[in-house]
């Protein structure tokens, strides 16, 4: 693994710990997200200095690279959030910050102190996410990885469902709210209707695919019809299925009769995801239908009439709607997909194995985080499953971290929002790095503030 | 460039005027070569650099402050403060400021007046006051005329003279020949960033168009006697509101034939957007009829009307004509994407797409890297090139046209008009709406001339310039004075008669009133 020096060599400016820690961070964590942009790099960079005619075209490809990948990007973004997640962790442990009292007379204490802290922790976070070198047995190896699927797929629902507002000029806030929608109605199916299974498990899923249609519709329509702004309408909605949901959970006939506090009946198991790797893996069928949705909400996009009016309207309405695209007609359309998508997403939640009934946090915040997957994706929508898969993968090693390393899993939170923020400005992302690019970007910025 | 002269720039769209003269203004850093201002090597680091150099540049889009006032705009990023401390603004000086240039030069200006109330000519003078008031010597004009009528154009080379004769430099970049001619002392044309001659303005109006576009073109349309047909296209009464829910069209009648060009003349804002997007169904009509075919279309949806067999150019290309960030090839099917064999149910057939994009690329001449690429990333002639492609390419029965060519290079604009020619030579009723006077008379078999929301007169495509001129100020001609109602309706056609009954009364009446 040498070939991670081109990758590490950059941040000089940090000081000598942080740049070993990023090191051992690039070997262990990033590979897990993005697996493929990692190891693009390596095969460019290994056969560099072997053959002679070689270092042109390797060197090149590495440029372009540099210069213009979004891929990159997002895994530079990554290596950047964890050397300050790594700041923070030093910082949040006061035994660690106690040797930095003495760092004149004795620096290597407070070094190895928190390089100790720091690698443990991205260390727990991998065994979590990915995969336990010291795991013994077929269960506990696939362990990680059954973790990580679980918690990727309602966020692929939910980022899709933002992604595909996006693409089509709306900025749906309210997947959170059309989730909710999506949740309470296939968990009351799931409970309450005596069906046979299989087809119970169909009825529960269109049953909350409707509820966050439903919940879509509601601000697409008043957008298409009096052009009240969809992110006001859609965060207030939010708000009305919260409370619902809080509403609904105790009342008789909802309320589990066993319980005293606000906590449903639980879903038959006839109208469960059946998971995937026998009943100790919690991976369900969910993150298959996550991955069919995508397949489906590519094609759409990309390969479908709707898909190029959506995207028309998206980038241009005036042209689109020259052009006899209706397109009142597609804003409703958008959110009633994109809130669909949601109501998926929160489906996921009661009919997967993350929860089997209804509670006040039972979707936690996958509407929101569903945002910033739509964001880190590009909004396309396999750049989305991508993008959930890296969150997922956070989530579930950011379990694994706080039980063993006593790292409270906020700080995952944290670096979620980091990577979101560094993507988010990826000429910032070059300009540290000193990407070629970067001039370019400046200078294109400097630019538009002239004009 | 000597002092008191008056140099323009000529050179076709994607030349590298613009380019060149925002180096001049420190908006671009140039790569290599030297400016040198009074024999000295000038480095500028912004705009901030020009104006200390003595040089000032009104845009192509004005960079004015709508809802400020004249006075407030000229002291804009040059605010004098009264007071040490206090930092309050001194308007009073500023105002001064303004009176006193706008005297000194001849450019009357009201400095209290705001500025989004004034007509874009005034708009402009205040940005030439904005740059005099900062003392320059050299003042750069980037396609001043572009946005002005004839009667502003004038008064902005009459401006331009008295400049002059103050001693400042102008620099005036256009691709109008026309106003070269009148106006300019040298004249520098350029082509694919290089200059390739400097001509004095007694030159012949063909020698400037050939050096720009590097060949003799043709600037007046080359076509045969149309042959009109039965009317397809009939509008009677129409009665349409702008944006501002103020009366724009106001009771037009008119009548287009199979194979023949009306062409639609009028100074910019006189209800021709609104007329072409009401007969396009993205306008509601409030009154009156519109009639494709012998069939009633108003009411119709955009969708429908384009399916009937209508073609459409819209005015704004960037704006409602291309989708920017789509590629060439999905702009070739903006409005046919969901019809065979382009898309077929639910699902489009990008292999037909690209097939037909390859076939248009070729047939119309569109210069392009790739069909794929963004269509934004074309030049203007070659984007509007793709929207003329898109909307000839399937069976019309009526072609509207809507500014073709503005801002289009020559070489463009002949290919287009010969086009528009070609469409109505096989039989499709062809309406153009153009604000340049030329295209007009070269393209049009008749000419219909708006003027605040109405038709106020059609004249044949011979007429003198000046009286078209006159009626596009509002001023009929006493020859035709009996009524301009009545001047529209009867060179149409005699088998209108029902429309005329209803439309009469409608224009006479409060119309004039509702404008004043």
């Amino acid at each position: 693994m040498s070939d991670v020096n081109p990758v590490s060599g950059s941040p000089d400016k940090e000081p000598a710990t942080e740049a070993q820690e990023a090191r051992s961070e690039a070997r262990a964590t990033p590979t897990a997200p993005a697996g493929d942009p990692d190891r693009a790099v390596p095969p460019a960079a290994t056969p560099a200095p072997g053959k002679e005619s070689r270092p042109t075209l390797g060197k090149l490809f590495l440029d372009n690279l540099w210069a213009a990948n979004t891929v990159t990007v997002t895994v530079l973004a990554v290596l950047l959030a964890m050397l300050v997640g790594a700041v923070l962790i030093i910082v949040s442990d006061p035994e660690v910050l106690s040797t930095y009292s003495y760092i004149t007379a004795r620096p290597s204490d407070a070094l190895n102190a928190s390089w100790t802290v720091v690698s443990e922790a991205y260390a727990n976070l991998f065994k979590g996410a990915i995969f336990d070198p010291d795991a013994s047995g077929f269960t506990a190896a696939l362990s990680p990885i059954s973790e990580t699927l679980t918690y990727t797929a309602p966020l692929v629902f939910t980022g899709l469902a933002v992604a595909l507002a996006f693409r089509g000029g709306l900025f749906n806030i309210g997947a959170q709210g059309q989730a909710t929608i999506g949740v309470i109605l296939s968990a009351v199916v799931g409970f309450a209707l005596p069906l046979p299974p299989g087809v119970h498990l169909l009825v529960a899923l269109i049953a909350g695919a409707l509820g966050g249609a439903l919940w879509g519709f509601i601000p697409g329509i008043l957008k298409a019809r009096t052009g009240a702004h969809e992110v006001i309408n859609t965060i207030m909605l939010n708000y009305v299925a919260v409370y619902f949901l809080s509403w609904i959970i105790i009342q008789s006939g909802v309320q589990n009769p066993n319980r005293s506090d606000a906590i449903s009946k639980p879903v038959e198991s006839s109208a469960q995801l059946p998971r995937l790797l026998g009943a100790d893996l919690r991976v369900h069928a969910g993150i298959l239908v996550a991955v069919l949705a995508t397949w489906f909400i590519a094609w759409l996009l990309n390969r479908s009439t709707l898909g190029f009016e959506l995207r028309a309207v998206g980038e241009n309405p005036d042209a689109a709607r020259t052009a006899g695209i209706s397109v009142t007609k597609t804003y409703v359309l958008v959110m009633v997909i994109s809130g669909l998508l949601a109501g998926l997403g929160g489906s996921n939640m009661v009919l997967g194995s993350t929860a089997n009934a209804l509670t006040p946090l039972v979707i936690a915040q996958i509407g929101f985080d569903g945002i910033l997957v739509a964001l880190l994706g590009r909004v396309k929508p396999w750049g989305v499953l991508l993008a959930a898969l890296l969150f997922g993968a956070l989530q579930a090693g950011g379990n694994r971290m706080q039980s063993y390393s006593g790292i409270s899993l906020e700080l995952v939170t944290v670096l979620q929002a980091l990577i979101v923020i560094f993507i988010a400005a990826p000429a910032m992302v070059k300009a540290i790095f000193q990407l070629r690019a970067a001039r370019a970007a400046r200078l294109q910025t400097s630019l538009a503030k002239g004009w | 460039m000597e002092p008191g002269e008056i140099h323009a720039l000529l050179g076709e769209n994607g030349a590298g005027k613009s380019t060149l003269m925002n180096v001049l203004y420190g908006l671009y850093q140039p790569d290599e070569g030297e400016i040198l201002v009074d024999g000295k090597p000038l480095k500028l680091k912004g705009p901030s650099d020009a104006i200390a150099a003595g040089i000032g540049m009104v845009h192509q889009h004005f960079m004015l402050v709508p809802v400020f006032t004249v006075a407030e705009n000229v002291m804009l990023g040059a605010e004098q403060v009264r007071g040490r401390f206090t930092g309050l603004l001194d308007r009073r000086r500023a105002r001064r400021e303004v009176a006193e240039v706008s005297e000194r030069y001849n450019l009357r200006v009201d400095p209290d007046a705001v500025i989004e109330d004034l007509p874009v000519g005034i708009q402009q003078r205040v940005e030439i006051v904005k740059a005099l008031t900062r003392d320059v010597d050299l003042l750069i004009l980037d396609e001043p005329t572009a946005v002005l009528t004839p009667q502003e154009t004038e008064e902005l080379l009459a401006v331009m003279r008295s400049l002059k004769a103050a001693g400042k430099s102008i620099v005036f970049i256009t691709h109008k020949l026309g106003e070269v001619k009148a106006i300019a002392d040298r004249i520098t044309v350029i082509r694919r960033g290089k200059t390739v001659g400097t001509a004095e303005p007694s030159a012949s109006r063909d020698e400037l168009a050939a050096l720009m576009v590097g060949r003799s073109v043709r600037l007046t349309v080359d076509k045969q006697p149309a042959q009109p047909g039965k009317p397809v296209l009939e509008v009677a009464g129409l009665v349409v509101d702008d944006d501002r829910q103020v009366r724009a069209v106001d009771g037009v009648d008119l009548t287009v034939h199979a194979g023949e060009v009306l062409g639609v003349a009028g100074v910019q804002g006189n209800g021709q957007t609104e007329l072409i997007e009401a007969i396009m169904g993205l306008r509601p009509v409030l009154a009156g009829s519109v009639t494709l075919d012998g069939q009633a279309v108003h009411g119709w949806s955009t969708k429908k009307v384009l399916r009937a067999g209508v073609g459409y150019v819209p005015e704004d290309r960037s704006v409602d004509g291309l989708v920017k960030e789509f590629s060439v090839a999905e702009n070739l099917v903006l409005d046919i994407y969901d019809r065979p064999p382009f898309g077929k149910g639910l699902s489009l057939k990008p292999d037909a797409i690209a097939k037909s994009a390859k076939e248009r690329i070729e047939q119309f001449d569109i210069r392009t890297s790739s069909a794929d690429a963004a269509v934004g990333t074309l030049s203007g002639g070659n984007q509007q090139k793709v929207i003329v492609a898109r909307e000839l390419s399937r069976p019309l029965k009526l072609f509207i046209a809507a500014q073709p060519t503005r801002g289009v290079d020559v070489g463009s604009i002949e290919f287009i008009h010969s086009r528009v020619i070609r469409e109505r030579d096989i039989g499709t009723a062809v309406m153009v709406v153009s604000s340049e006077l030329d295209e007009v008379i070269g393209l049009a078999d008749r000419i219909a001339v708006m003027y605040r929301g109405r038709i106020i007169g059609v004249v044949g495509p011979d007429t003198p310039r000046e009286e078209i001129g006159l009626l596009m100020a509002g001023i009929t001609p006493d020859a035709a004075t009996t009524s301009p109602t009545e001047g529209t309706t009867s060179p149409t056609d005699g088998t209108t008669t029902p429309t005329e009954g209803t439309a009469a009364p409608a224009p006479e009446g409060p119309g004039n009133e509702d404008e004043a």
